[in-house]
């Protein structure tokens, strides 16, 4: 007999299906201590590939982190026993969807710290987030005039949404440069003050060249002169522990996919007095009060600014993924991270004709790299000959590849799951481009 | 099934190293410039038709920052269209773009010769473009006007030429 899956008795208690068969094992979350490679490792099934029959060596964690079975497992349970559309229906599923759904939400604002829940909007990753506030907040307070700072290590994504707000409004855009190590220069940062200065949009930590941003004195110093601040935390959430609060940014936007959860789905944190001001981006369902003809109410926040059935199953994916990496501890986490970038920066820096881009004194993980006389194309395709993966051209990051008057670079980016003997892979991988292109 | 790691082999490493017909061509009739916009690489390729067989390209020159197998690729096809009509290379042109996106049944009579050691692009779907962009290019500058030819204009990586 298949009790399990007899029908239920009643229909308001429906029995739960279990998760997949035989994943239920490995679905318990990481213990917190010791922090062991090896059983991470474990836990994240794509990392057992072999690539042309060598070893996936998988270093283009800035691109996109890989997903643990407990992240998978969720996903599966959810569609096979929770799904049902959200905010919506009085039926089981329907309310159970919604519950988990904001469950997810809560589980991303503790991960933040962000004070309440409707400060947690889920947008579909970074690049949504930094559009609606372009379009909720920009659209609606800037005129011709105001100024916009961002910086030089900006990724095309927190670019791009403000050159189209500036074509827009007539709005102007001024830019921090760096130093050849890849820093932001904070002198010239404050000196782009003035009292049109109307927002600073910044990334936490930059995507080309690992550089960790002095966020917290950047706010102060903005804050003071009354100017918001929007975080580009992509590249900092997966690495740092974030706390939104602390940071005191007005907004922050991340991306669910880099920080081992789905894509098609991430964050954009603001402040609620600032979230309630701003007009939303997307009309539709779900975001209104009441709707007629005449009129239309907006929903409170953060429905307000989630128009539309949203990614239900990636938000509580991320809630998941979030929830496998406070497990294992973000600290622990950094720790490890760092103790790979020491180890990788030493051996590159000792190679000759190979040259790191981006030498900041405070850095995440990941390192962009040159190797004299090969174009950085022909390093990927070769390091991937040997399993490795890492990233090459210029990381949507044209303004930095420029100032380093460089067309494109190879970038190893590691996350949590890499090892030292996948630094020696990465090593021995680019001492064979050389080989070949002696 | 042709083997990508076949690529970086002593003909397509040479040609990077030693391009031949590497440079400007003076007065060039016929000159187009090719872009590929996700890797920034770019190639200008400059030709001039025999004056008294005005059929048959009689210098080609090209330059640009490329990777290997885009510079390879680059040097490779100035040596095998130099002398060759403009209908004969065109042909090469289609074989070529067939070969590097699979199409090109290598068994079969062709044109393509020593140029089949790129034929392992086609396992490497972003690494085809830089072994087809001097095609592109090459397309682009048969179908320029002196060298007033713009980027725009004449961006190789849209001339309609086959399914590439």
């Amino acid at each position: 007999m298949n009790a399990v899956q007899t029908a239920p008795a009643s229909r308001f208690a429906p029995v739960l299906l279990p998760a997949a068969p035989g994943v239920i094992a490995t679905s318990k979350l990481p213990a917190k201590e010791p922090f062991d490679v090896e059983r991470i490792r474990a836990d994240f099934p794509i990392l057992q590939l072999q690539i042309d029959g060598k070893p996936l060596v998988y270093l283009d964690n800035a691109a996109s982190s890989q997903m643990p079975q407990q992240v998978i497992d969720r996903l599966v349970r959810y569609q096979t026993s929770e799904h049902a559309n959200i905010n919506r229906a009085v039926h089981y599923l329907s309310e159970t969807a919604t519950a988990e759904h904001e469950a997810a939400r809560r589980k991303l604002q503790r991960f933040i710290n962000a004070r309440e829940e409707r400060e947690v909007i889920f947008t579909s990753g970074t690049t949504d987030a930094i559009n609606l506030v372009m379009h909720g907040y920009g659209r609606k307070f800037f005129k011709a005039g105001d100024e916009i700072i961002l910086t030089t290590l900006e990724h095309h994504s927190n670019i791009v949404p403000w050159q189209m707000l500036a074509e827009e409004t007539g709005a102007v855009i001024r830019v921090v440069p760096i130093n050849d190590a890849g820093e932001l220069l904070i002198d010239e940062f404050e000196n782009l003050f003035n009292m049109r200065t109307k927002l600073v949009g910044v990334m936490h930590v930059s995507n080309a060249l690992g550089t960790i941003n002095p966020l917290k004195q950047m706010i102060a110093f903005a804050h003071a002169h009354g100017v918001r601040v929007l975080v580009d935390g992509a590249q900092a959430v997966p690495h740092l522990q974030v706390d939104v609060q602390d940071l005191d940014c007005d907004f922050y936007a991340f991306s669910g996919h880099k920080l081992c959860g789905p894509t098609g789905i991430g964050v954009l944190y603001g402040k609620a007095a600032l979230l309630e001001k701003m007009q939303p981006f997307k009309g539709g369902g779900d975001m209104i009060l009441s709707v007629t003809f005449e009129k239309t109410t907006y929903n409170t926040i953060p429905h307000k600014f989630e128009a539309g059935t949203p990614p239900i199953a990636a938000a509580i994916g991320l809630g998941a993924a979030v929830d496998y990496l406070s497990a294992i501890g973000m600290d622990a986490i950094a720790a490890h991270e760092l103790n790979l970038l020491n180890y990788a920066t030493a051996q590159m820096t000792r190679m000759p004709g190979v040259r790191i881009i981006g030498t900041a004194k405070n850095k995440a993980s990941v390192i962009s790299f040159t190797v004299d006389g090969v174009h950085p194309h022909d390093v990927g395709t070769l390091l991937n000959q040997e399993g490795v993966a890492v990233r090459t051209g210029h990381h949507c990051a044209q303004p930095v590849m420029a100032r380093f008057k460089l067309p494109a670079t190879s970038r190893a980016s590691f996350a949590f799951y890499n090892t030292l003997a996948e630094v020696d892979a990465l090593i021995d991988g680019i001492r064979n481009v050389q080989k070949v292109f002696a | 099934m042709a083997n990508y790691k076949a690529l970086y082999q002593e003909v397509i490493l040479d040609h990077n190293k030693k391009p031949r017909n590497y440079g400007t061509l003076a007065h060039a009739s016929h000159h187009a410039v090719g872009h590929n916009p996700l890797c920034g690489d770019h190639i200008s390729v400059a030709l001039n038709f025999d004056r008294e067989c005005i059929d048959d390209i009689a210098c080609i020159k090209f330059e640009g920052e490329s990777c290997a197998i885009c510079k390879a690729s680059a040097s490779m096809m100035t040596v095998a269209i130099k002398g060759k009509s403009r209908a004969d290379a065109e042909i090469l042109i289609h074989e070529f773009l067939a070969m590097a996106t699979g199409k090109l049944d290598l068994d079969r009579p062709n044109h393509i010769g020593r140029l089949a050691v790129f034929a392992g692009v086609c396992d490497l779907p972003t690494r085809v473009k830089c072994a087809i962009l001097p095609w592109h290019t090459l397309h682009a500058a048969f179908n320029s006007v002196a060298s007033t030819s713009t980027e725009a204009e004449n961006d190789p990586m849209r001339a309609p030429i086959g399914n590439a």
